[in-house]
C-alpha cells in the first residue's frame, strides 16, 4: 500500500463509556489520541502531521456525549454532537443561531455527518469556523481528566494553532452556551466553494441593556492569523448604541488586528478586508437578532 | 486487528491493520469494487457509502470504527434483481458519462430519498435541494444537470410509487 494515503501505524482501541476512555488516555500516556469523528484527525494522520502511537476511538460514546439542551441559562452541548445535529437543532436556530449560520457553511453535508464539534475544538485549527463561533459567545469548555472536571472559558481553552489547555490525560466532554436576554449572534464566511476553507470568516455576538446599548459582545475571525478573539473589535462595541458607525469602528478594528498570510486563496491584504466587512455584517445581523428578541 | 463490518446484510471477517481505511476494507478485502477511491481527502466523495443509512466518506472513516454499524455501498442498492429507483433514473436521465462518481452520488440520493420518506413529507423535492445534498461530490462530466435530473426522477417515481399504495 505503498501509494496510498493511509495513517502511520497506530494501536487502536475502542471506548466503551468516558470512564474507559480516560482509563485508557491514563494507562497509554502521551502518544494516545481520542478519536471521535475523525474528520480533523485522520487527514492530520495521512499527512504525518499528527501520528499517534495509539487511538482511542470514541465512537461508540455518540450517544452518550451527543446532545444539545437546555438548562437554565445556558445551553450544554456534548462533545460528540455532530455537525448535521448542530446545523438542524431548532434550539440553537432560536437562541444561538451564529451556531446555525456556520453549520451552513462548514465542509459539506457528507462531512457534517460525521464530524464532531469537540474533534474540531480540540483540533484548534485557526481556519476552523466552530473556535470562532465558540470564542464570540464566550462559551466554556468542560475537560474531564483524572482528578474531576475543570470548566475553562474558550479562550483559555484555546492555546494557539493546534494548541489547547486538554491534557494528555484528559479529554473534553461538553461545550456550554451562556444565554442572555436580549442577546443575538451571526456568523458570516467567504469561501471559494463548498468544503474548502474559509478565505476569512467572521463570528459576533452581542447583548443589549434595557437602553439598547452593548452590555456584552464577542467578536471573533477564523482564517487570518491565530489568534481568534478580537478584543480590538469587543472595545469598540461596549457601552455604546450599535449604530452603523459603531459597527462600522469595531470592523475597522477587526480588519487593523487579524494578521492574515497570502496564499492562494487571496493576498493578505485582501483578506484583512474581507474580514473587516464580514464583522460588520455578522455584527448587523447579530444586533438585528438581539432586537427582534422579546423582552424578558 | 479482527475487524466485523456488516455491508449490505452481511458480517464480514477480517484480520486487517487497525489503519486500514473502510474504502480499502470493502475493495481490497471484500472485493467490492463499486465503492470508488478518489482524492483520499475528503473532498470528492467518490467513496461515499451509507453509515447507518447516513452518507459518509469511506477514505475518511477507519474499518475499525464501522465494525458495529451497517454499511450499504452501491452494491447493495440492487435488490433481488430490481434496480433501486435512483440507478433507474440514472439510467433514464443519463446521470453518468465517465461513471467514476456514479456509486457515491447514487447512494447520496438514496439516503436523501429515505430521509424524506422517514420525514413523511409531500412537498416536492427542489433542485436546491439535491444540490444540497450532493455539494459534498464533485463530478467532472456532466455539469451536475443530468444527476439532478436523475435524482429527481427517483423522488418522482418513489411518490406515485406511494401514492399507488395508499
Amino acid at each position: 500500500m505503498d501509494s496510498v494515503q493511509v495513517p502511520a501505524p497506530f494501536e487502536y482501541e475502542r471506548a466503551t463509556s468516558v470512564d474507559h476512555a480516560l482509563e485508557l488516555l491514563r494507562q497509554l500516556g502521551p502518544e494516545a489520541r481520542i478519536l471521535a469523528g475523525g474528520h480533523s484527525l485522520l487527514p492530520m494522520m495521512k499527512l504525518r502531521l499528527a501520528t499517534p502511537g495509539y487511538l482511542i476511538d470514541i465512537d461508540g460514546l455518540a450517544d452518550e456525549l451527543g446532545y444539545i439542551h437546555e438548562d437554565r441559562d445556558e445551553i450544554r452541548i456534548g462533545a460528540m454532537t455532530r455537525h448535521r445535529e448542530l446545523l438542524e437543532s431548532p434550539l440553537l436556530a432560536t437562541q444561538v443561531a451564529i451556531f446555525t449560520d456556520a453549520e451552513r457553511v462548514i465542509a459539506d453535508p457528507i462531512v457534517r455527518n460525521r464530524g464532531t464539534i469537540g474533534g474540531a475544538l480540540c483540533q484548534a485549527d485557526p481556519s476552523e469556523d466552530l473556535g470562532a463561533v465558540c470564542s464570540a459567545i464566550s462559551a466554556q469548555t468542560v475537560v474531564r481528566g483524572p482528578d474531576g472536571d475543570r470548566v475553562l472559558d474558550i479562550d483559555d481553552f484555546h492555546r494557539g494553532p493546534y494548541q489547547t489547555a486538554v491534557q494528555d490525560d484528559e479529554m473534553l466532554l461538553e461545550i456550554r452556551v451562556p444565554l442572555r436576554p436580549r442577546s443575538g449572534s451571526a456568523y458570516e464566511k467567504v469561501d471559494r466553494r463548498v468544503g474548502d476553507w474559509a478565505v476569512a470568516a467572521a463570528g459576533a455576538a452581542l447583548s443589549l441593556d434595557a437602553e439598547g446599548r452593548i452590555a456584552e459582545a464577542g467578536v471573533a475571525l477564523a482564517a487570518v492569523g491565530a489568534d481568534i478573539a478580537c478584543a480590538q473589535a469587543r472595545d469598540e462595541l461596549i457601552g455604546r448604541v450599535p449604530t452603523n458607525d459603531v459597527l462600522e469602528r469595531a470592523g475597522a478594528a477587526a480588519a487593523a488586528a487579524c494578521s492574515p498570510v497570502g496564499d492562494q486563496r487571496g493576498s493578505a491584504q485582501y483578506k484583512r478586508h474581507v474580514a473587516g466587512v464580514l464583522t460588520v455584517r455578522a455584527l448587523r445581523r447579530a444586533v438585528a437578532r438581539a432586537q427582534a428578541e422579546p423582552e424578558g | 486487528m479482527q475487524v466485523t463490518v456488516a455491508v449490505n446484510g452481511q458480517e464480514h471477517s477480517r484480520q486487517v491493520e487497525p489503519r486500514m481505511l473502510l474504502v480499502h476494507f470493502l475493495r481490497d478485502e471484500l472485493g467490492l469494487t463499486g465503492t470508488h477511491w478518489g482524492c483520499d481527502t475528503s473532498n470528492c466523495g467518490t467513496c461515499v457509502v451509507l453509515m447507518d443509512g447516513e452518507p459518509v466518506k469511506s477514505c475518511t472513516v477507519l474499518a475499525a470504527t464501522a465494525a458495529g454499524h451497517q454499511i450499504r455501498t452501491v452494491e447493495g442498492l440492487e435488490v433481488d434483481g430490481r434496480l433501486d429507483p435512483v440507478q433507474e433514473g440514472f439510467r433514464e436521465e443519463h446521470g453518468l458519462q465517465c461513471g467514476f462518481c456514479t456509486p457515491g452520488m447514487m447512494l447520496t440520493a438514496r439516503a436523501l430519498l429515505d430521509r424524506r420518506g422517514r420525514a413523511a413529507t409531500l412537498d416536492e423535492l427542489t433542485d436546491q435541494e439535491i444540490r444540497e445534498a450532493i455539494s459534498g461530490q464533485i463530478c467532472r462530466c456532466t455539469g451536475y444537470a443530468t444527476i439532478v435530473r436523475s435524482i429527481r426522477w427517483a423522488a418522482e417515481r418513489e411518490r406515485l410509487d406511494t401514492k399507488e399504495e395508499v
